[in-house]
Formats: C-alpha cells, sequence, structure tokens
C-alpha cells in the first residue's frame, strides 16, 4: 500500500506544533491565566515538533523497516 | 471561552491530513483485498495502534472521564481487569485461527468452523448493531458540541441557530469519514486511526498534566476526594460495600471475562485491525502492541474525572457556565448587541463540589432533579469542562480536534466492518455469489455510503426517541453476550458441532433476555431497565446487572452448545485443521527475537497490568 503513514503524521504534528509555537511567542501572553500562567503553546507546540521531526528522520532512515508493507 | 482563528486553523489541518492519507491510497485501492482487507500488508505497530484508536471512540473518552468522576480510579476495571487479559488472550490463542484460516472476517471464521445458519446469524446481527452504534455516538457527539456553546458565536454570525450545530456536526464529520473511506478502505480507516491516536494522547496528555498541577498532583487528589475513589479495589469484598454494586468475583467474571473477551477477541470492528496484518507474526502482535499503550490509558481518560472532582474554586454544578462562562447565548450574537443587557444567571443551587456541572433540561433551561429533589449531576461533561477551563486558544483547537479525532476513528472503525461484513458474509453469500471482484468492490463502496447515511439516520432517530434506542442497544447486548462461549468452545473443543454453536447462541440470547426481564437494578423503574417480565430479584447498580446478565447468558451458551454437540454428529477432524487449537500445529515463535514473541510480550503488559492493581489497590 505504498504510503509510510509515519510521513503524514510527522508533517502534520510538525505543522501543528508550528502553529502553536509561533502563536505562543507572537500571540497575546495574558490568554495563559487559564493554563495556569504556563504558555502551553510553546511548549507543547515544541513538542510536537519533535515528535513530528523524530517520525520524519525515522521514516527517511529505514525507508523499509516498518513502512507501508509491500502489497503483498 | 470562543474560538479563534488558530483553533479553526489546527481542525483544518487535521480535516486536510485525514482527507489526504485517502488521497494518497486511492491507487493502491483496486480490488476488494485491498479495499476490505488492506492487502493484508499493515505492519505490526500500525495495526497494534489503529487497533485501540477504533475502539477509543469520542464514547470511551467521554465516558470513562464521567465514571472516573462517578466512581473513581475503580473505572480502570475496564482497562486492567477488562481488557488487557482479553487483548493478551486473542493475540496469543486466538489470533492464530483467525489470521491463519484465511477467513475474510470473523462471521467468515464462524462459517469456516460450524455453519451457515450461525454465520448468518452473528453477521446480520454485527451489521445492524454496528451501523447502530454508530449513529449512536454520532448523535452523543453532536449533542455534547451543542451543548458545549463554543461554536454558538461562530454559528450565530452566519445567522444560524445554535441548534445547526449537531446537524453541521453530524453531515461533516460523516462526510469526512465517507471520503476517506471510499477513497482508501480499510488501509485509509487504518493508517488515520493511527494519525488520530497520536493525535488523542497530544490533546489530553497537557490537559491531564494541567489538572493534575491544579489539583495538587495525586496527593491533592486523594486529600479532597472520598476515600475510596483513589482505591482502585477498595469495597470490593461485597457487592453492598463495592461503589459500582459488583463484588471482585462479579468484576473479574462479568467484566474480566465475559464482556471484555466476548468484545475483545470476537467483535470485528478491533479483530479486522489486527487480519489486516502483513504476516501471522504481525496479526499475532498487534493487540499486544496494542496493550501496552491502553495499560496506560486510565491516566489519559479516567484521570480528568478526578480531577474535575477534585478542583474546587466553588463553581461546581452551576448551570451554563460551559464555554460562555455563565452567560446566556444571546450576549454571544455580535457587536450591534449591547453586552451586559442580560445578567449572570444566579445558580439556584449551591455550587457541587469539584467543576462537575448540574445536568440542563433543554428545553427549559432549569437544573434536571431526581426523584428526590437533588440535582442531577451531568457527568458527561466532565472532560469537555476541563478543555474549557484549561486550554487557551491554540491548544483548545488542538483538544477539540483530538475530541474529533476520537469520535471519527469510533466511526471509521465501524463502517469498515460494517461494509466487509455486509459485502462478505451477506451480500457474496446469500444475494449475489460468484461474481466479479470488481463488483464485490463497488458494493463494499455503496456499503459504506449506505452504512453512513444509515447512521445519521439512527443518529436522528436517536434525538427524537431515546427509548428506542435504548431497546435496540439491550437487545444487542443481549445477542453479544453469549458468543464468546461460542468461539472458545469452537475454537479449543473439535467436538463442538454447528447445531450445537448455533442452539446455544440462541438459548444464550434468551437467558440474556429472560435475567434482564427478571431483574432489576435499584431505584429504577420496570421497562427499559429491566424487570419487564416482573421483577424476581433486584441489584444494587445498573453496571451489576449487565455484568450477570452476560455470566448468565455466557453460561447458557456454553453448556447448550456443549448438550446439543454431543448430542449431533460431529465434522470430519480433516475439516477442522487450521480452525481448532488440537488439531492446528503451533505458530513457532522460538526463532523470533524475545521482542518479537507474543509469549513473552503478553507475559510482560500482564505483569505490569498486575502491578498497576497493587499500586492503586
Amino acid at each position: 500500500m505504498g504510503l509510510d503513514v509515519r510521513l503524514p503524521i510527522g508533517v502534520m504534528f510538525a505543522l501543528m506544533g508550528g502553529l502553536l509555537a509561533g502563536y505562543g511567542v507572537l500571540g497575546d501572553q495574558s490568554i495563559y491565566a487559564r493554563s495556569l500562567g504556563i504558555n502551553v503553546n510553546i511548549i507543547w507546540g515544541a513538542v510536537m515538533i519533535v515528535f513530528g521531526a523524530a517520525l520524519l528522520i525515522l521514516a527517511s532512515r529505514h525507508p523499509r523497516a516498518t513502512g507501508g508493507g509491500g502489497g503483498r | 471561552m470562543t474560538l479563534a482563528w488558530l483553533d479553526w486553523l489546527v481542525m483544518l489541518v487535521y480535516f486536510g491530513f485525514v482527507l489526504g492519507v485517502g488521497f494518497a491510497l486511492r491507487k493502491a485501492t483496486t480490488t476488494s483485498a485491498a479495499f476490505f482487507q488492506a492487502g493484508r500488508a499493515i505492519p505490526a505497530w500500525v495495526c497494534g495502534l489503529a487497533f485501540i484508536s477504533a475502539n477509543l471512540g469520542a464514547q470511551e473518552i467521554i465516558g470513562m472521564g464521567a465514571s472516573g468522576a462517578k466512581y473513581g480510579i475503580a473505572t480502570s476495571h475496564f482497562y486492567w481487569v477488562g481488557a488487557i487479559p482479553a487483548m493478551v488472550f486473542l493475540g496469543i490463542f486466538m489470533m492464530p485461527f483467525y489470521y491463519g484460516s484465511r477467513a475474510r472476517s470473523v462471521p467468515e471464521y464462524l462459517r469456516l468452523r460450524f455453519d451457515e445458519k450461525t454465520r448468518a446469524f452473528n453477521a446480520i446481527s454485527f451489521a445492524l448493531m454496528t451501523v447502530f452504534s454508530s449513529g449512536i455516538s454520532m448523535y452523543a457527539m453532536a449533542k455534547l458540541l451543542q451543548i458545549l456553546r463554543i461554536f454558538e458565536a461562530p454559528f450565530a454570525a452566519l445567522g444560524l441557530g445554535p441548534e445547526y450545530i449537531f446537524h453541521v456536526c453530524i453531515v461533516s464529520s460523516a462526510v469526512v469519514v465517507l471520503a476517506y473511506v471510499l477513497l482508501g478502505g480499510l488501509s485509509s480507516a487504518i493508517y488515520n486511526e493511527v494519525l488520530q491516536f497520536f493525535l488523542i494522547v497530544a490533546g489530553f496528555l497537557p490537559l491531564v498534566y494541567l489538572g493534575l498541577r491544579d489539583a495538587g498532583g495525586w496527593a491533592g487528589i486523594a486529600a479532597t476526594v472520598p476515600e475510596p475513589f483513589t482505591h482502585a479495589w477498595r469495597g470490593f469484598g461485597s457487592a453492598e460495600t463495592s461503589p459500582m454494586g459488583v463484588d471482585a468475583f462479579g468484576v473479574a467474571m462479568g467484566l474480566g471475562f465475559v464482556l471484555s473477551f466476548g468484545y475483545w477477541c470476537t467483535d470485528f470492528l478491533v479483530v479486522q485491525r489486527a487480519m489486516a496484518a502483513d504476516s501471522m507474526a504481525a496479526a499475532r502482535r498487534t493487540p499486544l502492541i496494542a496493550a501496552f499503550p491502553k495499560m496506560l490509558f486510565p491516566f489519559l481518560v479516567v484521570l480528568p474525572g478526578l480531577i474535575a472532582l477534585s478542583v474546587r474554586d466553588g463553581q461546581g454544578g452551576q448551570p451554563g457556565r460551559l464555554g460562555t462562562r455563565a452567560v446566556p447565548y444571546v450576549e454571544q450574537i455580535g457587536p450591534g448587541q449591547q453586552r451586559g443587557q442580560v445578567g449572570q444567571i444566579t445558580p439556584v443551587t449551591p455550587p457541587a463540589p469539584g467543576l462537575i456541572p448540574y445536568k440542563v433540561h433543554e428545553g427549559t433551561g432549569e437544573i434536571v432533579r431526581d426523584g428526590s429533589g437533588q440535582p442531577v449531576m451531568d457527568y458527561d461533561l466532565t472532560v469537555p469542562t476541563l478543555l474549557l477551563r484549561y486550554f487557551p486558544t491554540g491548544m483548545l483547537g488542538l483538544g477539540l480536534t483530538a475530541l474529533l479525532a476520537s469520535f471519527m476513528s469510533g466511526m471509521a472503525g465501524n463502517v469498515t466492518a460494517f461494509n466487509t461484513v455486509w459485502t462478505y458474509d451477506i451480500y457474496q453469500a446469500y444475494l449475489r455469489p460468484r461474481a466479479s471482484d470488481a463488483h464485490y468492490l463497488r458494493i463494499g463502496r455503496m456499503a459504506t455510503v449506505f452504512g453512513i447515511v444509515a447512521s445519521i439516520l439512527t443518529a436522528y432517530v436517536a434525538a427524537q426517541f431515546n427509548n428506542i434506542m435504548d431497546v435496540l442497544q439491550l437487545v444487542f447486548a443481549f445477542v453479544n453476550a453469549p458468543l464468546l462461549a461460542t468461539f472458545l468452545l469452537g475454537m479449543f473443543w473439535k467436538r463442538t458441532t454447528g447445531h450445537g454453536a448455533f442452539t446455544g447462541l440462541v438459548a444464550g440470547t434468551l437467558a440474556a433476555a429472560l435475567h434482564h426481564g427478571l431483574t432489576l437494578p435499584a431505584g429504577a423503574v420496570a421497562g427499559v431497565k429491566g424487570g419487564w417480565l416482573g421483577v424476581a430479584s433486584r441489584y444494587p447498580s445498573e453496571m451489576a446487572q449487565n455484568f450477570w446478565t452476560a455470566i448468565d447468558a455466557w453460561t447458557v451458551c456454553f453448556v447448550v452448545t456443549i448438550v446439543v454437540s454431543l448430542m449431533t454428529r460431529p465434522r470430519d477432524e480433516r475439516e477442522l485443521v487450521g480452525l481448532v487449537y488440537s488439531l492446528t500445529e503451533k505458530p513457532r515463535d522460538e526463532a523470533q527475537p524475545w521482542h518479537r514473541r507474543p509469549v513473552v510480550l503478553g507475559a510482560i503488559v500482564l505483569a505490569a497490568t498486575a502491578a498497576l492493581n497493587l499500586v492503586f489497590f
């Protein structure tokens, strides 16, 4: 089924993480009162970027190890 | 709390990616084997994550949080007594027969092992059940998003009343799931389930972290909630003292054995994911890989219930505080309206402990009260309340996307199981055998459309007549309860015959109905809750009644199947090779490294689960 599922998940997480982290840096800082004063957008956005990047690196290093199977 | 552009963007990105996965798989989906079975080419870890994700519907996220607030950490029994042992059993003992028999579905296995009538009984009841349960969860989800009030402002801006939220939720999620299942079939559903799995974890993990921090950690929770809530087994010595109204034996037999094994080991919705694996070894590892994250899920879905109970800001129970924070809908209309014209709703009842709101009557906006005048808690709003409380713009979008993802993964699971059983076990078996593969592929796609349309209709029927849905769910519970006995006897006792299996199933279903008709949980009136044949005995809770109904049905099915099998002619043993344990060559795992051997993985996950039970004893 020629698709390595790590690719779309990796890109999606990196993209969503980038959106969150970017907003956390540039956006209104007063909204974090509800999250106990923690800027969760920056922190969790960064975690999502790292996770997405890790999936992409894994997928590019071992493209056939656990990829999309061979369509047997 | 209102939605900002960023929240919408996060949701949009999600929709784009699930559809993109469907499009990417479009070209590979040209045969019925690719559409219904994912070409049996999916790696074990992907199948494993899809296995739990398909089961992790919105109802589980919402329901387990609600149950966590009602019963505390004892809710983990659904995982640590229920799911995990059953998943280990499926991987080690049952998967060789499902995968090795080359059956394309669970009902098809029943035909290979027994006969046509047993398969037809299972196929038809399963097909109906998937459509209805998908419709009911659709209804629950849309209703929830409507009650959350968070979509009211954007809808009002478009000139649409809040009732449109329900319609738009249902239609848009149905269209997206329909599109990606039509495009890529089971592979598309499975790959998206993996994506949804990671998204669900990403959406709820920070919620648990913030909630725990606010509640003062586990110690803070333990100090504020009633003591038994932080102990999984406190009071389970007898049914009277147990918070669930069931003693440890009832939990182990009813939930741990009959209900959980019955679901995880025989329900095609989950088994289909393992059957799509690229090898026998991968198929066996699928439920075992799934068991590892599943074991930790109580911390993700049950803990929010305890957090909501523990955090105290004096606002618990207030009606209308969701989303718009105790401000009625009109204030949200737009800049033309004067703000502050409509004041805060004064709570008519003193605030309840914790953050869980009271149930509000939809029409009148008044708090719903039980027979003794006490306000009724709306436990289903536990998790959404926390989302709106702790998540700022951005994270809120992610949290709502996670909720949508859980809903869509459950729905796609139902739809792919439905189209396969309909096409292979009903259409090909009884309506039109021996047609071309392209024909069955087309029928499968039509069944997908039909299944989703039928789910939508069910959702609207559920909105109109709640009781019909309760009755239907009850009937399915009766049909499902005895199934496990049929599979166990079929797989592990070669003497079991088709007549025995079928008679046992029918007898077990009747026994379940009879047991339910003669018993009643405390506080309920005779009717859909039981006792519709007269009340012979009462149970302390509905859960107790469910567990014992299942135990009864299983026992009757087990005994009747054995007795009838002994009275009927056994099948030739040569026909049963690959279908029955004693006549099938055992899969050899010695050549595999230890971390790929099912028995080793099973032992590790069982030991860890036992340890969790002890830690929270």
